[in-house]
């Protein structure tokens, strides 16, 4: 049996840093300053807002990599780019469910067809098609060309999911953090537990990538030794 | 392909229709303000809609016991008397805003849905201001 790559050392490093982080961020959370008008149930923020900014960032990653898949052909690229859209397909499920958790008690509902959540919606559905395509299709390469141009064109989405709040009228209130305008409106008490979850969950997906990236390419390795076995 | 696959495709893009032309095109207007319900009493006092604006303050009458709420909904300009039953949300008050689903009856708009929409602000509470804070506080909202 040939050498298998093992875990290497940011690998490794990411994930135990993540979940140290995601411990300190959790107490901060939980010793956060209570929000004038919402009171406790406001600290879904600090899982939402950063499995949201993660899931969605990264998304354009994965364009990069369905990129460079295009461009040079490696299949190594378009390996990676579907390790990033599989963890961003669960940072962004995570944030779905912290969504809902956080709009009935609010809102009154779990959801709703306004326009951030609706337009979140079909950004779910297209990703999960980029998986059923490739399931679907055989042909290596065919698969791999046919995946970067869903994960390209359904990054589109991502802006205008961003947008969507301001574009349209919206349950969902306007961003907090204005990336158009600089402008924000979050008290600085409770910025540490904020920005600590978002480190934590970056690491984790940086350390779920790899993983993921590892487990794709022994995957193939085995594939090519037995293609009949596949 | 295999059925399966063939399955999967038509579900996932049969959703996406779904999504767009069905949730997203009736939705990208989500609510009507109460002007644009006096401007268009065709479209808006005719059918099921959705009415959003501001809670108007003093406005407010719960009955505990038989679960009526009464209240008015504006947006500064025109206001429409609304009725609702069952408990708000928890955030549901006075100058705050408010999207209720139903339609009108005789001027009056009947909510079988209410849902609050809050700020985009986190803000802690602020304890003990002292007359300095206060003044500076004052000195920056002109």
């Amino acid at each position: 049996m040939s050498q298998s790559k093992r875990m290497d050392i940011l690998t490794l490093a990411s994930l135990s840093l993540g979940l140290l982080t995601l411990g300190i961020g959790a107490f901060l959370a939980f010793t956060a300053p209570p929000a004038t008008e919402q009171g406790h149930v406001y600290r879904i923020i600090f899982l939402h807002v950063p499995s949201a900014w993660v899931g969605m960032v990264s998304l354009f990653v994965a364009v990069a990599y369905s990129i460079l898949y295009l461009a040079r052909g490696k299949a190594h690229y378009d390996r990676m780019a579907t390790a990033v859209i599989e963890v961003a397909l669960l940072f962004l499920s995570l944030t779905l469910i912290s969504g809902m958790l956080w709009g009935r008690p609010t809102w009154g509902v779990y959801w709703t067809w306004e326009p951030r959540l609706t337009t979140f919606a079909i950004l779910l559905v297209v990703y999960i098609g980029y998986f059923v395509v490739r399931s679907a299709i055989e042909d290596p390469e065919l698969r791999a060309k046919a995946s970067a141009a869903i994960s390209i064109l359904g990054a589109i989405n991502v802006p205008i999911t961003y947008m969507s709040v301001k574009w349209w009228r919206s349950l969902h209130q306007t961003q907090t953090f204005d990336l158009t305008t600089g402008r924000s409106n979050f008290d600085p008490a409770m910025l540490p537990a904020l920005l600590v979850n978002i480190l934590a969950l970056s690491l984790l997906f940086l350390a779920f990538v790899r993983i993921r990236g590892l487990l794709a390419e022994r995957e193939s390795a085995k594939q090519e030794l037995s293609p009949q076995a596949g | 392909m295999k059925p399966k696959h063939i399955i999967g495709i038509v579900v996932v893009v049969g959703a996406l229709a779904y999504l767009i032309f069905g949730g997203l095109g009736r939705n990208l207007v989500y609510f009507y303000t109460p002007s644009e319900c006096l401007q268009n009493q065709a479209t808006c006092q005719s059918r099921q809609v959705r009415l959003g604006g501001l809670v108007k303050a003093g406005t407010v009458n719960y009955d505990k016991d038989t679960l009526d709420l009464r209240f008015v909904v504006t947006d500064g300009v025109s206001e429409f008397p609304v009725q609702a039953k069952g408990t708000p949300p928890a955030l549901f008050g006075e100058n705050r805003g408010v999207v209720v689903e139903g339609r009108f009856q005789e001027g009056t708009f009947v909510s079988t849905n209410l849902l609050v929409k809050h700020s985009e602000g986190y803000q802690a509470p602020k304890e003990g201001y002292t007359p300095e804070q206060i003044r500076k506080l004052i000195e920056e909202a002109k």
